[in-house]
């Protein structure tokens, strides 16, 4: 198809306009993570450091526990990610292969369970986990974690089983292998990397998660490190800029590097359960 | 494919087949439970569950840390919820923020997934940069732009400095400046998604039709309106419905950056219902404001599956 040389030059342009929208406050994020106390105070912010240190850092870890509140959301996300996965495979193969009336009704809830108002399903979590004395524990959060990452988890999985061939599973059957055998030999090997994007899905939406970690987790040494950041802007809204800047730089790392890896394959399934619905 | 065709090589007796078969049919229902409960349990427990317990709270004057027992009282939350204009005014903002958001998100993530589609220098650095708010925490996403927006030290004045645009103000806690400010970083932390999204849509659109309709002398916005357009509008409605329903929900992001002030004009109904419930305790008032935003999500919801089909497809 030939696209004339305007249009050429407006797409460019527009192009060149997403690019700088999309870049540019992390950009800023990471100048401001890396300039000194003095730059930050200055009138006329310039976007590269004239002297960058690396004390915003040190400075952030002096303020807040951020070590341990890094370890608690890895606990935290990789609980609910190996979890999440362990339980919602086989509940996802039954979906995918068999429209039995369960089936529908657990895709009926995928569907519903992205429109509940956190605030309504908290409230009752909140009485329960605390009567289970679970409330201000990482476990606690972790059975949160695990259903709240449930429906999404399904909805890409039911798309990998899909992916896999009926047909493949019915020839080992015809062959004479039972159905565990042919679960574990056959369909397992070629859902792996399916499952694999799924887990680390879950592992980045719980490591981002902030509203049931703050409502959950009430002492310092508990909190997952979304909740942590927030106390560097104080309660007036006055915030230390540098250390700020610094600390939520590392905490974006994580994900960042896992999604870079997983990105293609949750498209693939986002696709699959948008047409699908 | 190689044991597929290599089935028909192992013909059983008629008879035994469909008895097997049957017979595999119960294991497999008895196996599908197997199968389903570990999953089951937990969505009963911790979801669905709570979720009616939820719904049944807002009926009572469910209070934390108190002492007499909670009481059933009918309707009186929802009485009071109507003559709560603190809430309707919540109301009214998470409305606005919900479409205020959405609209532009879902325009701007088409625009760009149309750019990414074509064979343009630069594309892998936009769609590399399309992962980088996803991928954030909201929280960060909040942050960030609490120091792209600060009045002294924020690149935004600085740059509105530069250009002679007026010496900048202080964005997050001007009256009439906080919810588009804050609308604006909803729209940045949002869009990638639809993006990708959108992407995947048109690149399942067959090529061919695009050349075809060109031959027969289509212009863009033809090309557009009548290949490009009904080959992704399943994807453009289903995104479009979470997104507003995501948007509506949202809390993370205007916590960070304004916490609902300044004078509540970003206060969205779920800030609105945290604060009742977790600062001032009133749990059955809070679950009375769940309910009403589930009904208010159940009807956005419902105009747009109507929408959906007045348009006049089995999408």
């Amino acid at each position: 198809m030939r696209t004339s040389g305007a249009a050429r030059t407006g797409q460019y342009v527009a192009l060149l306009a997403y690019l700088v929208f999309l870049a540019f406050p992390f950009l800023w994020l990471v100048s401001t993570a890396f300039k000194p106390a003095r730059e930050l105070g200055s009138l006329h912010p310039t976007w590269i450091p004239e002297n960058p240190t690396l004390a915003n850092f040190r400075q952030a870890f002096d303020e807040q526990p951020l070590l341990d509140a890094a370890l608690n959301s890895l606990v935290a996300a990789l609980g609910a990610a190996v979890v999440a996965v362990l339980i919602a495979t086989p509940m996802a193969y039954v979906m995918a292969r068999h429209r039995t009336t369960l089936s529908r009704m657990a895709t009926g809830w995928v569907v519903v369970s992205q429109a509940f108002p956190f605030v309504l399903v908290i409230i009752p979590l909140f009485l329960v986990l605390k009567n289970l004395r679970l409330i201000n524990s990482v476990p606690g959060l972790i059975m949160v974690y695990v259903v709240w990452a449930l429906p999404f988890a399904l909805w890409m999985l039911v798309g990998y089983v899909r992916a896999v061939p009926a047909e493949l599973e019915e020839a080992a059957a015809v062959d004479g292998a039972g159905k565990l055998r042919t679960l574990v030999s056959v369909t397992a090997p070629l859902l792996a990397p399916g499952i694999v994007a799924t887990a680390l899905f879950a592992f980045i939406t719980a490591w981002n998660e902030f509203f049931f970690a703050l409502v959950l987790l009430k002492t310092p040494e508990k909190q997952t490190l979304p909740v942590v950041l927030t106390h560097f802007i104080g309660a007036e809204g006055v915030a230390d800029l540098g250390p700020l800047a610094a600390a939520a730089f590392l905490a974006t790392l994580p994900s960042l590097v896992v999604f870079a890896v997983i990105q293609k394959r949750i498209t693939g399934g986002m696709l699959a359960g948008a047409v699908k619905s | 494919m190689t044991l597929a065709t290599a089935t028909p090589k192992r013909p059983r007796p008629a008879e035994r087949r469909t008895s097997a078969k049957d017979e595999e049919r119960r294991l497999l229902d008895h196996g599908a439970w197997f199968l389903v409960l570990p999953a089951l349990i937990p969505i009963l427990v911790l979801s669905v569950g709570p979720l009616l317990y939820g719904i049944a709270l807002a009926f009572t004057d469910a209070q934390s840390g108190r002492t007499e027992p909670t009481q059933w009282i009918g309707t009186l939350n929802f009485q009071d919820l109507l003559h709560d204009t603190l809430f309707w005014d919540s109301f009214r903002i998470g409305l606005l923020w919900a479409v205020g958001v959405t609209v532009p998100q879902f325009l701007l993530a088409l625009g760009l997934a149309l750019l990414l589609n074509q064979r343009l220098r630069l594309r892998w650095l936009a769609r590399a940069l399309a992962i980088i708010p996803w991928a954030m925490p909201e929280v960060v996403v909040g942050i960030m732009w609490r120091l792209v927006y600060n009045p002294d030290a924020g690149i935004l004045n600085e740059t509105l400095r530069d250009l002679g645009l007026g010496d900048g103000r202080d964005w997050l806690s001007g009256l009439a400046t906080a919810l588009p400010a804050v609308m604006v970083v909803g729209v940045w932390a949002g869009m990638p998604q639809t993006t990708v999204a959108l992407l995947a849509g048109l690149q399942n659109t067959p090529r061919e039709l695009h050349e075809a309709a060109a031959m027969d002398g289509a212009g863009a916005w033809r090309r557009f309106r009548t290949v490009t357009w009904p080959a992704i509008r399943p994807i453009a409605l289903a995104i479009s419905a979470l997104n507003l329903i995501w948007n509506f929900n949202s809390f993370a992001l205007v916590y960070v950056l304004t916490n609902g002030g300044p004078g509540g004009r970003t206060r969205l109904p779920m800030l609105f219902a945290y604060e009742e419930a977790f600062r001032y305790g009133q749990f059955g008032y809070a679950a009375a404001m769940g309910c009403v935003m589930v009904a208010v999500i159940s009807v956005l919801l419902a105009l747009h599956l109507v929408g959906r089909l007045r348009r006049g497809g089995d999408a």
